[in-house]
């Protein structure tokens, strides 16, 4: 295509863009949109499978009938979100399975936060509540995304985020009203899951290398700063309710931006963990792909079943 | 032993299948050949926890000291678990779950659907709720030996090597004594004399289909109903009941 054309398009794209007209799957797009939205729901998408794993370590032990029920709907929603999410990644022409083989290869990333264990019954609370809670502030603008298919996976999704959510905070809210040993799982729960969750909005607006062009895009509405504060501003006020203490010295209410000023992350930690060097990459990417291994012979025998009956009907 | 005492030990047993099963499928969670396997499988899992709650609830209050279904689920000791020996069988492969579950829907199907003529308005309301799932199980199940059964001569040796290792369990799924004798006079449960030629038409079936052939070890183990479990429940139960036990007497 002459270069002068793809101007033209581009032009028009954008306009679209501005005019907050959902672009579909067989609209012209520039190829950096495709892919930059190929990345992010392919992440999105890890991220909710990936998820499974950290939860899934506490079905077999919930303390209750009640309990695990709960978190058995939980870990299949997170399931059912992943597949809608790698569906809209193929509608922009990713193969799920490709797709699949980047997480196992360490190509592809996933939300850092699941690389970090869940170590008692209390983290169930921690990560429903603060996790579920981070996820539904970066997915909530996500519903205005401009790319349709994106958009309305995440209508649906950020209804039973915003579930757990709330189921999450029930779990602490009886655990902090609950015997000492309770509260002290709940508080040691929260002083582990706090930091890593304020650091599931990603790197600050400064170092943040696709943000600009992505609110340009309407792929993005927010900072990643802009993001982390209103979940400060939302969650502070629920620990305090349940009568956890925050684990950092320099929260304060600042009352010129009517907002928390927090303490500085540890963006080392950070950038050590979405590298590899969190405390469980290796087991969670060991996981999947063990999964998918194992998986082969099941999915081959389906396969191969499939074609001996449409050769059967055909015959 | 009194018609109460035979209830309450008829609703363990068939609680017990439930959450037994429902446990063994829910270690399977975030690890299944592909993701529409992994919701289907924690699907049936929760599936059988909610059929758990529901009769092991129904168990308690018929409890010399009334119980509740936690306290029936996380706190007897492991001979007080009347579950059959097939379904606290490890997961193994693929085949094995399928297998395993496919031979346990098999029998749960025609069982509920008997329930739902008990003279117990209250189990009879169970079974129905819980036959609109199970039907699901089995065809999913069903579905899976088929595939495997016909699909690659890889998945073929599989599952004839699941199927000739959990068919010894099987039988005990008929098993019968005095509880069932006293039920049955009352009218609250099935025969197993009735059910069994049912279970054995859907297996011979399916098992045509998946061009697979029965066992000819014809050996069938025993004693879950009785309390006497394989050496796997022990961990089962450690894992399943580890809260309850480190924390006792909490609302959680």
């Amino acid at each position: 295509m002459m270069e002068i054309d793809i101007k033209e398009l581009e032009k028009k794209f954008q306009l679209k863009i501005d005019k907050d007209i959902r672009i579909e799957p067989n609209d012209w797009m520039p190829d950096a949109y495709r892919k930059t939205l190929i990345r992010q729901i392919s992440q999105h998408a890890h991220s909710e499978v990936v998820g499974m794993l950290p939860e899934g370590n506490w079905i077999t032990r919930a303390p209750n009938l009640r309990r695990k029920a709960v978190l058995l709907a939980k870990v299949q929603d997170e399931a059912g979100h992943g597949l809608y999410l790698y569906s809209a990644a193929e509608t922009l022409g990713a193969d799920r399975e490709q797709t699949i083989d980047d997480l196992h290869s360490g190509k592809a990333k996933y939300s850092s936060i699941f690389n970090y264990p869940t170590l008692s019954w209390a983290d169930m609370g921690a990560v429903g509540w603060l996790v579920d809670g981070a996820a539904i502030m970066n997915q909530v603008p996500l519903c205005r995304c401009s790319y349709g298919p994106y958009a309305r996976a995440m209508v649906r999704v950020c209804k039973e985020e915003s579930f757990h959510q709330r189921q999450g905070f029930e779990i602490m809210t009886k655990l902090a009203s609950g015997t000492s040993a309770q509260k002290e799982m709940a508080q040691d729960a929260f002083n582990r899951f706090w930091w890593p969750a304020l650091m599931m909005f990603g790197p600050s607006d400064a170092d943040s290398s696709h943000t600009e062009q992505s609110m340009r895009w309407k792929i993005k509405r927010h900072t990643n700063d802009e993001l982390r504060q209103m979940f400060v501003d939302a969650t502070v006020p629920q620990a305090e309710l349940i009568g956890l203490t925050i684990p950092d010295q320099d929260l304060k209410w600042n009352t010129v931006k009517e907002g928390y000023d927090y303490g500085a992350i540890n963006w080392d930690e950070f950038w050590q963990v979405v590298g590899g060097n969190g405390p469980c990459n290796k087991e969670r990417v060991d996981a999947r792909r063990k999964a998918k291994e194992d998986g082969k012979w099941v999915v081959e025998a389906a396969m191969a079943f499939a074609q001996k009956r449409s050769a059967k009907k055909s015959a | 032993m009194t018609k109460k005492e035979a209830l309450y030990q008829y609703l363990l047993r068939m609680g017990d299948d439930s959450l037994i099963l429902g446990q063994r499928l829910s270690e399977l969670c975030g690890h299944g050949p592909i993701l529409e396997e992994d919701i289907a499988t924690t699907n049936i899992s929760l599936d059988l926890i909610g059929q758990a709650t529901l009769l092991l609830e129904y168990a308690g209050e018929l409890a010399d000291e009334p119980k509740t279904n936690d306290e029936l689920a996380f706190l007897r000791i492991e001979k007080h678990y009347a579950n059959a020996l097939l379904v606290e069988q490890p997961n193994g492969n693929f085949g094995d779950t399928m297998m395993r579950q496919f031979l346990f829907d098999a029998y749960r199907k025609p069982l509920l659907e008997q329930l739902m003529q008990s003279v117990d308005k209250r189990l009879a309301g169970i079974a129905e709720k819980a036959l609109k799932e199970t039907k699901y199980h089995l065809r999913h199940s069903s579905e899976w030996v088929i595939r495997l059964g016909d699909g690659t001569q890889e998945s073929h040796s599989k599952v004839q090597a699941s199927l000739e290792s959990l068919y010894r369990y099987a039988h005990e799924l008929f098993f019968e004594n005095e509880v069932d004798e006293i039920l049955l006079n009352e009218g609250i449960i099935p025969a197993a004399k009735t059910l069994f030629p049912l279970w054995e038409k859907t297996v011979t079936e399916v098992l045509e289909m998946a061009t697979m052939s029965l066992p000819k070890n014809n050996w069938k183990f025993q004693g879950g109903r009785e309390g006497r479990h394989s050496e796997h429940m022990g961990f089962l139960l450690a894992e399943m009941q580890y809260m309850q036990r480190t924390y006792p007497n909490m609302e959680w």
